[in-house]
């Protein structure tokens, strides 16, 4: 079964049309990357497999399971990081992930669950302390622990790596790669082509709202004759 | 370059937000002026009275000559019953009647009895100012009397010329008779319910809604709101469980406030007189009843903030969608302590009606009143409003408007998109 097959998804602001009719698919166990500068189109259509968003037109289903009829059983299955997420800032980190976990088990699974996410976080003694003191880099890591404690089968992770320095960046794509060897699906957007050539399976181009090419790294870099993804990039949307 | 700093200054300064409250402030003053002005214009108006002078005597005579110069008088005849049905069907004040014995009561030093028959209509502040003016008439006679006294004779008991009556008073006030209890002390022993309760309402309302307002605007303020939309859990259970959360704040809030307030209002009230014995005194069914209309108000108020939170892009726009909130809590709590619902004009009393506030602030005096159908047409009414309001929010959060907000202009495209970041 496909983690995840959107076929031609079109979605509009007003007059202002965001998507125009793209299509693609997740495997089980695959991290797929969007890429495209910003403004392309990324966020939105993250947003709408997240559920936030309504579709215009064509379909998108997860895990077989159609949006938006069946929203509530994909939430159930999904974890969303968005790129500008916050936690609550009165709450320590243990009792973010405390609070986050109860919507999805309990039990000696919540427990579990919370282990994961504050081992995920790795925040040491400052797990106790209140998110309000935390540096972007430690709010990154709690939330990014929050986004696959619960073993999500799909985790949709916008700008997963986004103002982050070097170190912390990399212990991020170790987190998303250990939670694939999880069994986890990945899908996520970046404009750091870098990264996504190092992190993804395959990867799909996208600019204005359209994709423009898609397959691993080493078949768009050969398709454009390219040193690297940035460069197959730009002779795509020449 | 000083003017070009004045320019900036006064471009972030003067935005829809710092505007609001101010004209908010505006219209409550000007409708409490406006309130003003008219106490103002009653208390010049004549009282309309009746008269039964039963004594006809050199005493009665003064009395009768004064109430007919400073009264509206529309009855002056010898039937008390007769009397009091054309004053209540005039819309007047009070009958006031003089017994056959009043001129020889005084003649014989021993001040003269007045009766006066209240017709009371409401409870609110501008509902005893008619009944003031009767006050005032009253005193009249006793100085135009006590005048008469000492022309007549310098050795006369200075008691007597000093209150040279003495009244009994009887009030009716919605179908209750009240012996020995004029308006103004009736009034008096309601204040709880005219001043304290419309005054605890507004605080609760006031001090929830904006919690729950400014959950909504710290939600999407600390970018926590597209991930509890993303939660396995039901919209409609995000919307309860913000609205049951703030009213537990604001209800707590509330709380800490009344206790300052309630201690500061009970200075102002000396009537010792125990309502219970004149039946208007609340069971426990009745106190369920405002606790239920309380509860229903809290959560229209709270349901209308949320969808109104909805609007809010950070914290600080948050706090100048409370406004309206706090204008519409404000105006109800002026009516109900200034007018009874009974007495005001049938627009407004729509109106009234139709702010779910309103309710809990009316629902005591209503039930000492008996008046049942006002308060559990008002539960009605609040929960209908409530229902439509949470499905309404539910709808919202269903909806893209929570993640793409306000429409704004997209620099390049030339056109018009909802306010979206990618």
């Amino acid at each position: 079964m496909k983690a995840v097959e959107v076929r031609e998804l079109v979605k509009d602001y007003g007059s202002f049309r965001a998507l125009n009719g793209i299509s693609f698919e997740v495997n089980e166990g695959e991290i797929f990357g969007l890429i495209g500068p910003n403004g392309a189109g990324k966020t939105t259509a993250l947003r709408v497999v997240a559920t936030l968003l309504q579709i215009t037109s064509g379909s998108v289903t997860v895990f077989g399971y159609e949006l938006p009829k069946e929203a509530g059983k994909v939430r159930k299955i999904i974890s969303y990081l968005p790129e500008e997420a916050g936690a609550y800032k009165n709450l320590t980190g243990r009792g973010y992930l405390n609070f986050i976990a109860k919507f999805f088990s309990e039990g000696e699974r919540f427990q579990n669950m919370v282990q994961r996410g504050l081992e995920i976080a790795n925040l040491e003694e400052r797990i106790d302390d209140k998110v309000d003191t935390y540096s972007k880099g430690m709010t990154r890591r709690l939330l990014v622990g929050r986004a696959l404690m619960a073993n999500p089968r799909l985790a949709i992770l916008d700008e997963p790596t986004s103002g982050l320095d070097v170190v912390n960046a990399q212990e991020v794509r170790r987190i998303i790669n250990n939670a694939v060897e999880g069994g986890t699906a990945v899908l996520l957007s970046s404009h750091n082509m870098l990264e996504v050539e190092l992190l993804c399976h395959r990867i799909a181009l996208i600019n204005d709202g359209r994709i423009i090419a898609g397959g691993t790294a080493a078949e768009l870099k050969n398709k454009y004759s390219a040193g690297n993804i940035e460069e197959a990039f730009v002779k795509a949307i020449k | 370059m000083i003017g070009n700093i004045v320019k900036k200054e006064f471009k972030e300064l003067f935005v829809l937000s710092t505007i609001i409250p101010i004209l908010v402030i505006a219209v409550v003053y000007g409708s409490v002026g406006n309130m003003i002005g008219n106490i103002g214009e009653t208390m010049k108006e004549k009282p309309i009275i009746g008269i039964v002078d039963m004594d006809d005597g050199d005493f009665s005579n003064i009395a009768v000559s004064v109430i007919t110069g400073r009264g509206e008088v529309i009855y002056d005849g010898g039937d008390v019953e007769e009397g009091l049905e054309e004053v209540r069907e005039e819309n007047g004040v009070a009958l006031l009647v003089i017994p056959d014995n009043f001129s020889q009561s005084i003649y014989a030093n021993n001040p003269g009895k007045i009766e006066i028959f209240w017709i009371m209509r409401g409870v609110g502040m501008m509902d005893s100012i008619s009944s003031g003016t009767v006050e005032g008439l009253i005193q009249a006679v006793n100085q135009e009397i006590s005048k008469t006294l000492i022309q007549q004779d310098s050795s006369s008991d200075p008691a007597l010329v000093l209150a040279p009556t003495t009244r009994v008073e009887t009030t009716f006030f919605k179908g209750k008779e009240i012996e020995g209890v004029s308006p103004g002390a009736l009034g008096n022993m309601l204040m709880s319910q005219s001043i304290v309760v419309p005054i605890v309402v507004m605080m609760l309302i006031i001090m929830a809604g904006s919690s729950v307002i400014s959950s909504m605007g710290l939600e999407k303020e600390n970018k926590t709101l597209e991930t509890l939309l993303t939660l396995p859990v039901r919209r409609s259970h995000i919307v309860i469980g913000k609205m049951v959360g703030s009213a537990l704040v604001g209800m707590i809030m509330a709380a800490i406030y009344m206790i300052g307030f309630s201690r500061y209002m009970s200075s102002f009230q000396s009537s010792d007189i125990n309502l219970a014995n004149f039946g208007l005194a609340l069971g426990m069914q009745d106190y369920v009843l405002v606790g239920i209309s309380l509860f229903m108000a809290l959560l229209a108020g709270l349901s209308l903030c949320i969808v109104l939170g909805t609007f809010a892009k950070n914290y600080r726009s948050a706090q100048a969608l409370i406004f309206p909130i706090t204008a519409v809590a404000l105006i109800s709590a002026f009516i109900v302590m200034f007018k009874d619902f009974d007495t005001i004009p049938a627009v407004l009393r729509i109106l009234v009606f139709a702010i779910p506030f309103t309710h809990p602030m009316m629902a005591m005096r209503a039930l000492m009143l008996d008046n049942y159908s006002l308060v559990i047409g008002g539960i009605a009414y609040t929960a209908v409003f409530t229902i439509i309001m949470v499905a309404v929010a539910v709808r919202i959060f269903n909806s893209d408007r929570l993640l793409t907000g306000s429409v704004q202009k997209r620099a390049g495209l030339g056109k018009l998109v909802w306010g979206f970041r990618r």
